[in-house]
């Protein structure tokens, strides 16, 4: 169990000051200037050496990230974006870092953006976070006034500024490119890469997108060394983690925890364990509504880190768990999960605009059993036709959900076929009657 | 399902007004969010413009709604075509391009929260306000009930979000209770509804409990 | 360069090109939707995902870069799996009414389905329906059948420079259109229904009229502006169905303004099919031999100078060098074809034509335009002029009535005294245009005709050779024409000869007998009562009112013609189909005539009219040809400069929609003319 002394976010839960001067007491803005100091060279091998992979869901090495960005400017700024976008079904830890410790974000900020050349930051905030928005201005704000970013950035002698900016209720805009389209004014449609951001970003000029936890927790791992944080948690897979956990436990919550971590071990010790006990489980989704779900089995033993859930066929995502004990209509929590991603597709390309609202349609029929049994490799392939296909990876986190219910839940679907045909006869969509008649009149 | 993605407004019962300026505030406003964009870019504020539009409807006639001569005075304002700016208000879900109620209450029923009985909040609101479908405003113009999609608090699932505010912990009973407040004129605390220390555990952080920090200096 | 593999076959592509393109020049096709070579690249169909080899999933090749040693495999099993999944969902949501679809048998949609498609639908839910938009009269759209490839928004957009197009919404909710209800302002509207890949967009006037396969397809040029816009022409027994662009890159790329490809109706309404004399003040239908004869009547006896000839803007060189010739055996040097009275100096062909070319708009590097209004002139040479600044920095002024064009231009003044003051150097454009390396003055028509036409002409052309618009590897000095046939006449010399009259002169009594070769856009009335007037054109318009004698004869696609357009380029137009009734070509009418009146052309054939033409002009030898040419002689045109009146520029074109008799003949253009106009003269002011 991780101590609290090993706790980089410590005011996770607000039970402190927010504001500078309580975020200057757990240690926040402490010796910045010095850390920069450092040198961006020194700074990005420090992080590549701690080991952190990105928070956000992809798990990229963040160090590795940073030294993409040119060392030279051929004369366009270059930019940091902070992706703020929580949009992930499941997933509300960045909420908290930016309502109740935003200094740490701002801190980073300033850090990340000397280590990739950069003298701007804009923090893309979901525009449902209105009230987080609110705190996190006030605190950007007590950092202009206390000279902490600005010209002179913390004394550091790096010119930063900050800049807050809401979306308005798009999940895709949580896509780095979508979410730098979004930015620049337009819809969040993501762009295709190449080139990629390091490259081409924002404004058509470099810039590095990371999430914000992983920018929180740069100025805890440059002031304690990276050998501190890469003793945390598991080989490859170094450090602490917000992990949320909801749905059907006792008691939902967020704990940081380190990487590694038994999944039963984080349920049981930190939400109460699952609703029933642990023999009353179901299957958990284990990193965020786009990674497959994980039957009871796997949820027995599995570590919660990158690579130990991507060995057994799911992920880590942003560390989102979603348990659902032996009451849940497991079909149903997918489909609605399709549902959502009907409702999020851009449009933009076709596999994923065509084909996330075919997923849907066909999972709302599954709850209800109103489908032939060879229906559900049909509804395989679809999500196969969609996976790997598409711009972005909406495509793909369409896809996974639905693959990962047919993987383990493949006898309970076919169950409700089977029970649906008993109870009600023919399995055939009922058309309604004004298609039925335009399809008499083609 | 109805889906809540709003193209063009035909067929809908309501006036589009015939014209829109923005007002003193808003334009104190929109002067400080172009001031965060390079010179040249200032369609970066297509989105901050259309907030600022649509809470100035607010305050204006109590509608938090983005009307397509507002359309219009933002791209004007931000010298774009206004069919880039309605395709931007057409695709964000947080810009209503139709009326809403006075409390604007978007029920989140993404799986975290339907889990947690989404379901159930959803009844109540129904039954309270007698709204039947998704999109649409109860009698009296009070509430306007708009089905959302995760609104990233699951922790503390089921959420009901109204205007700008999240409800935490919801059942049927403390919506109940809520929508009565909302009707009655108060507007009660947002966060958990249950009493907890937001995103903690019912009962109490069980972590960071050894902590002591220097006082501010 | 860098090596690519496509398909086992190794190409040499330079690097930056797209894996598409690579697989192009290896010979190798691949299905698209969304891209189109000349609009931005979307890369949102998926049609065109390819495997490359190293790469864990299959990659757009519209938009993915070449690298070099890549191996790309564009049929291979994942290729394939990936269209046939593409098609699949293209097609969930189409509508099966190809049978009703006007797109069908040239439907991109319904050719890839052939090599990707299934033999049967796995959907069985609901088909979306999509609302229809009202795009304006012009545009039918069926959007239910759209497949959101936002090629029409990009065109719009990029091309057409009316950004009024959009996607909507989102997700599988998502529309094109233009989500407020308005006709789309452009004059190039016509070209969405060409990039449309489906039936989405397709020709309002053409619904429902025929099949592709059952038409006739001539190569031909357009003569609606002086453009010289390369076309197709797809007729069904006598009938012109459609036009078409075809592509021609140093004229039109490949696209068609509205009313080259939607005036067509014109052709079948008011025309003159057999000859018609006027006999106790009443025309009357006649045949040929009494036409020639009426003619051979009244000519009989007038002596030369008392005969002339002026020659419309739709004419074919071969025509008019007929009838210079006709005139000229009887002895008349009566000629003019300005029918608007420009102030046009025939004495060096770089006076009249324009020198920099279309596609040489593409080199300059700073514009100016006096008395036009390129945008309802010659919509293709203005949507150059926005293709020229959208690719970088390029300064355009206009002298003349403010107009809304599709690019950024400066209005700096209505009338020739801003030429003074660009002329002494007093007003700050003068300085960009001296500070770039490669300027352009681009005249119109409404600039020099006019009565100081001459002075704004010598203007324009001194202004040129003091900001270096002249030189030995530039020529930047230009004429825009709107008459498709006006720089063919001035290239036979259709002008007054030695002590000829011109157009004022003739009228007002000033010849007895006036010959009007497809004539239609002067003051008929300006013609003395006493003179006998033969009209010899295809249309019931201004000219065949005013006759005495009408000799029916061919509109454009019923005759082969050449045409040289604004440029100076000759141009062919072909025989589509046969002119109506009794109407003939126009040269054989001439022909014929000459030998009624005793004074037989020494041509019978098509070959030895083309044989007199180049003689006359070596111009008419270099067919589709443009040499590009600087300019090393900087004597101007006749005129003096100093003389300039004061008087605003006009543009020649006020309702782009209705400008000739065939365009003013349709009932299309005259829709649009209701719908559009009142809105351009809005903008206009």
């Amino acid at each position: 169990m991780l101590s609290d002394q090993d706790r980089i976010f410590t005011n996770l839960y607000g039970q402190h000051d927010f504001r500078l001067a309580g975020a200057r007491a757990r240690g926040d803005w402490d010796g910045t200037a010095a850390i920069i100091a450092r040198g961006r060279e020194a700074i990005i091998d420090e992080m590549k050496a701690s080991g952190l992979r990105g928070r956000g869901g992809a798990g990229f090495p963040t160090g590795m990230k940073w030294s993409f960005m040119p060392k030279v400017s051929d004369g366009r700024p270059a930019y940091l974006v902070i992706n703020a976008d929580e949009s992930e079904p499941g997933t509300c830890k960045d909420r908290d870092i930016m309502r109740h410790d935003p200094h740490k974000l701002i801190e980073g900020s300033l850090i990340a953006a000397f280590a990739m050349g950069a003298h701007a930051a804009y923090i893309y905030i979901r525009g449902e976070y209105y009230n987080e928005a609110v705190n996190l201005q006030l605190a950007i704000d007590e950092a202009y006034d206390a000279g902490l970013v600005g010209v002179n950035a913390a004394g550091s002698g790096w010119d930063f500024e900050i800049y807050l900016h809401r979306g308005a209720g798009a999940y895709i805009c949580g896509e780095e490119t979508a979410l730098l389209e979004s930015l620049e004014g337009k819809k969040g449609m993501p762009r295709m890469k190449p080139p990629f951001p390091a490259a081409v970003g924002l404004y058509g000029c470099p810039t590095t997108v990371n999430n914000v936890e992983t920018i929180a927790v740069a100025p805890a791992i440059l002031r304690r060394g990276a050998s501190w944080f890469s003793a945390l948690g598991r080989p490859k897979n170094s450090g602490t983690k917000v992990f949320c956990i909801s749905g059907h436990v006792n008691k939902p919550c967020n704990v940081e925890e380190e990487l590694g971590i038994p999944l039963r071990e984080l349920i049981d010790t930190y939400a109460g364990g699952v609703r029933g006990g642990w023999d009353n489980l179901l299957a958990i989704i284990p990193g965020g509504s786009s990674v497959p779900l994980l039957p009871k089995s796997i949820c027995d033993t599995v570590l919660m880190d990158f690579d130990s859930l991507r060995d057994v066929k799911s992920g880590l995502g942003t560390a989102a768990v979603i348990v659902m004990d032996k009451s849940t209509d497991v079909i149903r929590a997918i489909a609605r999960l399709s549902q959502f991603y009907k409702h999020e597709s851009c449009g933009q390309c076709t596999p994923c605009r065509e084909g996330t609202g075919w997923m849907m349609r066909v999972m709302q029929r599954m709850v209800q059993g109103r489908a032939e049994m060879d229906e559900i490799d049909t509804l395989e392939q679809v999500s196969k036709q969609i996976e790997g296909h598409t711009i972005c990876a909406l495509g793909d986190a369409a896809a996974w959900p639905v693959q990962g219910l047919i993987r383990h839940f493949r006898p309970e679907m076919e169950a409700r076929i089977a029970e649906y045909r008993r109870s009600r006869g023919s399995p055939q969509p009922a058309l309604a009657v004004n298609d039925a008649l335009r399809m008499a009149a083609e | 399902m109805v889906d809540n993605i709003a193209n063009g407004s035909a067929g809908k019962d309501f006036v589009q007004p015939t014209h829109f300026a923005f007002d003193d505030e808003s334009n104190s406003e929109i002067e400080k969010v172009l001031a965060k964009y390079p010179p040249g870019k200032q369609a970066s504020g297509s989105l901050p413009l259309l907030f600022i539009a649509q809470g100035q409807m607010r305050r204006q006639t109590g509608s938090a709604w983005i009307p397509r001569v507002a359309m219009d005075a933002v791209a004007h304002r931000l010298g774009m075509p206004p069919i880039r700016i309605y395709e931007v208000a057409t695709f964000y879900l947080m810009f209503n391009t139709t009326p809403v109620g006075r409390y604007h209450l978007q029920l989140c029923t993404t799986t975290p929260c339907w889990l947690r009985g989404s379901d159930d909040v959803v009844a109540a609101c129904r039954k309270f306000t007698g709204i039947e479908g998704w999109h649409e405003t109860s009698a009296d113009g009070l509430f306007t009930m708009t089905e959302v999609e995760c609104l990233g608090a699951c922790v503390n699932a089921p959420i009901l979000q109204v205007n700008d505010d999240f409800y935490e912990d919801m059942d049927a009973a403390r919506t109940e209770e809520l929508l009565a407040a909302l009707k009655r004129g108060e507007v009660p605390k947002p966060g958990s509804m249950i009493g907890r220390m937001t995103s903690a555990p019912e009962g109490g952080p069980t972590t960071l409990t050894t902590l002591n920090f220097l006082p501010a200096e | 360069m860098v090596k690519v593999t496509v398909d086992g076959i190794v190409v040499e592509v330079p690097s930056g090109s797209t894996v598409l393109q690579a697989a192009e020049l290896a010979g190798r096709e691949i299905p698209r939707f969304c891209y189109h070579e000349r609009l931005s690249i979307a890369g949102n169909c998926r049609m065109c995902l390819v495997e490359v080899e190293k790469a864990p999933k299959p990659v757009a090749s519209c938009a993915y870069p070449v690298a070099d040693n890549m191996v790309v495999f564009t049929d291979s099993p994942m290729t394939r799996e990936a269209r046939r999944g593409v098609m699949e969902f293209l097609l969930i949501n189409h509508p099966l009414d190809c049978p009703i679809c006007d797109q069908g048998g040239e439907c991109d949609l319904q050719d890839q389905a052939v090599g990707y498609g299934r033999d049967h639908s796995r959907y069985a839910e609901n088909k979306r329906v999509v609302q229809d938009k009202n795009l304006g009269p012009l545009v039918k759209t069926v959007m239910t059948r759209c497949i959101q490839c936002t090629r029409c928004v990009r065109f719009a957009t990029e091309i057409a420079g009316v950004p009024e197009l959009g996607a909507t919404a989102r997700g599988e909710s998502m529309e094109i259109g233009t989500y407020v209800e308005h006709a789309l302002t452009s004059e190039l509207s016509g070209n969405l229904i060409d990039i449309c890949p489906v039936g989405a967009l397709t020709s309002k006037p053409y619904s429902f009229v025929t099949r592709p396969w059952e038409l006739k397809k001539t190569d031909s040029v357009d003569v609606m502006d002086a453009v010289g816009a390369s076309i197709r022409i797809d007729t069904r027994g006598a009938e012109v169905l459609r036009v078409l662009p075809r592509i021609n890159e140093d004229v039109n790329e490949e696209w068609l303004a509205d009313k080259s490809r939607f005036a067509i109706d014109g052709l079948k309404r008011r025309r003159l099919d057999t000859p018609w004399v006027r006999r106790d003040g009443k025309l009357r239908k006649a045949t040929w031999t009494e036409a020639f004869n009426a003619i051979a009547e009244k000519l009989h006896g007038v002596p030369g100078e008392r005969i002339g000839a002026i020659a419309g803007d739709l004419v074919d060189a071969e025509s008019v060098v007929a009838l210079k010739d006709l005139m000229g055996l009887l002895g008349s040097g009566n000629l003019d074809c300005r029918q608007d009275g420009a102030r046009i100096d025939g004495a060096r062909r770089d006076f009249y034509t324009f020198n920099t070319s279309i596609a040489g708009i593409e080199e300059a590097d700073a514009l100016l335009i006096v008395g036009s209004n390129p945008r309802r002139e010659a919509p293709l040479l203005n949507a150059r002029i926005r293709k020229r600044q959208v690719a970088g920095p390029f300064p355009v002024a206009v002298i003349g009535a403010p107009a809304e064009l599709t690019y950024d231009a400066t209005w700096i003044g209505d009338g020739p005294s801003t030429l003074t003051s660009l002329l002494d150097g007093s007003h700050e454009f003068a300085a960009v245009l001296r500070d770039a390396k490669r300027p352009m003055i681009i005249v119109g028509q409404g600039a020099i005709a006019r009565t100081d036409g001459a002075a704004v002409l010598a203007a324009c052309w001194k202004l040129a050779a003091q900001t270096g618009a002249l030189a030995p590897d530039w020529h930047g000095f230009n004429m825009l024409h709107i008459a498709a046939g006006r720089v063919g006449a001035l290239d036979l010399g259709f002008l007054p000869g030695p002590n000829g009259k011109n157009l004022d002169a003739m009228m007002g009594g000033g010849v007895d007998v006036l010959w009007l070769l497809a004539a239609d856009e002067f003051n008929m009335s300006r013609i003395g009562p006493q003179t006998f007037v033969v009209y010899q054109g295809h249309h019931g318009d201004a000219g065949a009112a005013r006759a005495d004698v009408i000799l029916p004869g061919a509109a454009y696609p019923e005759k082969n013609g050449t045409y040289v357009n604004t440029e100076g380029r000759a141009q062919r137009g072909l025989f589509a189909t046969f002119p109506p009734g009794d109407a003939r070509e126009d040269w054989k009418i001439l022909r014929a005539a000459s030998t009624v009146l005793g004074k037989p052309l020494p041509y019978d054939t098509l070959e030895a009219v083309r044989a007199r033409l180049e003689a006359a002009n070596p111009v008419f030898s270099r067919v589709g040809q443009l040499p590009r040419f600087g300019c090393s002689d900087h004597s101007g045109p006749a005129g003096d400069p100093a003389v300039l009146g004061e008087a605003p520029f006009v543009s020649p074109v006020s309702n782009y929609y209705q400008t000739d008799p065939i365009s003013r003949a349709s009932a299309t253009m005259a829709e649009c003319a209701a719908v559009y106009q009142p809105a351009l003269l809005i903008a206009a002011e």
